[in-house]
């Protein structure tokens, strides 16, 4: 209800309210089919919107990794193939997850609490309500939803273009031939890392679409306010990116 | 019928609705008035449910609203309909899909009868040929007119209009003002209507509310407005020489009539 967004507290008021946001925007839809929709338009959004830049950041992150890893292991007695291996593990376990996240908290975070804050401050929210739709889970549900499902595609794109931007820079810098490289990717493969890749993005996707939500959905007052929420959005979700980031390496690893 | 029963509102510290109790008429043009910060708005908000009050009773049809849950208060939200004071259109649908979300989101009716719908009502409101505009490239009376439409789509038996001529030119203001009289006589619908619009107090008012520092400070009619003496009420609506001098003649052609 519109009536929450004028009450104001302290930290444990926000983190209750939003679980409550959380709670609610799972609730069962009044119309299954128009929530599909919506489903759809923001996994269009979310997953096909942000790919380019998925693509264009993850392969500049593998290149540099498989650089400066090759101008570190030219001065030892490691074998080059190694570079290969190193990009390939922490593309996958930290690089790709959590790099693609803070560039998503950017992009999609933003964009999603200056959505909903434009939303309430020009009485669209409150349209929706007074018609009797649950805005919480025909606004935000969907939004979760989408992003939940469309991270890990992002960052499984992600981790495959930073391996193959350092193979690149590998050959291009001349430390580290594409075969050697290869063999350096295809030394071992651990299952468990993918899962660990996948979970991460799933939960980090979900952090940075409902702080940044709920950033929006309960933004009241001017305009300013709008560019208020988008900024709290974009660094809470950073932060939380990188808490849990840490809490799921504790936990998976 | 709409009662509403020693309605409070405060937020924090700060009273803004203090024990409002009227009737808004069915089937006719309700009317709340006052100064900006008079508690209009939130009065009206807290009618249609989107705040709470803090205490009073809100009664659709003797249903008390406020202590209805939200399924319940769903149920009667179908029978609402509300024109905002941005008109408050969805920004990524176009005039025709902001029309048909209420019937897309809460009838089974087909593709065919949904589109008939919206096309009648669109027609009522003399908006044909705008269905695929988005909100951003038509104006702000047109605006307005879909606004309208999206609100009686789903024939509610109440309509709540939050300033419907905030932003528009005197002539677009009648033309608005027109249709909703037209529309809640045709559909036999109770309107209320929050308002500055003094065209529309003199012209429109079958019931009049005034507010004054968050108290109700006098009820009436358009015929009466001319007739009283509170002197908040005729500050506020003859606030201008021209429109003293307008409320004299008035009463001269009323004292001549009787």
């Amino acid at each position: 209800m519109a009536e929450y967004v004028y009450d104001s507290g302290g930290p444990l008021f926000h983190v209750g309210r939003y679980v409550l946001m959380v709670k609610r925007s799972i609730a069962k839809p009044e119309k299954a089919i128009m929530y599909w929709k919506e489903t759809l338009r923001q996994m269009y959004n979310i997953g096909v919107g942000s790919v380019v830049i998925i693509l264009l950041i993850s392969f500049f992150i593998g290149a540099v990794s498989s650089f400066q890893f090759a101008y570190n292991l030219s001065k030892s007695m490691v074998p080059m193939y190694y570079v290969g291996y190193v990009v390939k593990e922490s593309m996958i376990l930290e690089l790709a997850p959590t790099v693609s996240c803070l560039i998503l908290a950017g992009k999609v975070g933003s964009n999603l609490a200056s959505e909903l804050g434009t939303m309430r401050l020009t009485e669209q929210i409150d349209a929706y309500e007074i018609m009797g739709v649950n805005t919480f889970s025909y606004l935000i549900g969907p939004k979760i939803l989408a992003a939940v499902t469309m991270v890990p595609f992002l960052v499984t794109i992600a981790a495959i273009t930073g391996i193959w931007g350092g193979m690149i820079s590998g050959s291009l810098s001349g430390y580290v031939s594409s075969n050697d490289y290869l063999q350096g990717v295809l030394m071992t493969f651990e299952a468990k890392n993918i899962v660990v890749m996948l979970v991460k993005a799933a939960v980090f996707g979900f952090l940075l679409t409902s702080i940044s939500c709920y950033q929006g959905f309960y933004a009241h007052g001017s305009a300013l306010e709008i560019g208020k929420a988008s900024t709290t959005a974009v660094v809470l979700s950073c932060v939380m990116v990188l808490f849990a980031d840490l809490i799921l390496a504790w936990l998976l690893l | 019928m709409i009662e509403v029963k020693d309605l409070y509102k405060s937020f924090g510290d700060q009273q803004v609705l203090k024990g409002i109790t009227t009737t808004f008429l069915p089937g006719k043009t309700n009317l709340i008035i006052g100064q900006s910060g008079s508690g209009k708005t939130v009065m009206l908000k807290c009618v249609v449910g989107l705040l709470n009050p803090t205490e009073g009773h809100v009664l659709f049809d003797g249903q008390d609203y406020v202590s209805m849950d939200l399924d319940e208060k769903n149920k009667i939200r179908q029978q609402l309909g509300m024109l905002f004071q941005g008109s408050a259109l969805f920004d990524s649908l176009t005039v025709e899909e902001n029309v048909m979300f209420p019937l897309e989101m809460f009838t089974k009716m087909s593709k065919s009868e949904k589109q008939d719908r919206v096309n009648e009502v669109l027609k009522r409101v003399n908006l044909v040929g705008a269905n695929k505009k988005f909100p951003s490239q038509i104006s702000g009376g047109m605006q307005k007119r879909t606004g309208i439409a999206r609100a009686i789509v789903m024939n509610p038996k109440y309509l709540f209009c939050d300033e419907p001529n905030s932003g528009l030119d005197p002539q677009t203001s009648i033309v608005v003002d027109e249709l909703i009289k037209e529309i809640t006589e045709e559909y036999n619908i109770t309107t209320v209507i929050n308002t500055h619009d003094m065209n529309s107090v003199v012209t429109h008012g079958e019931k009049i509310l005034f507010l004054y520092k968050g108290n109700k400070h006098w009820e009436g009619d358009k015929v009466s407005l001319f007739e009283a003496e509170n002197k908040e009420l005729l500050d506020f609506i003859f606030a201008s020489d021209f429109l003293k001098e307008a409320r004299n003649v008035r009463l001269d052609k009323l004292k001549k009539q009787i």
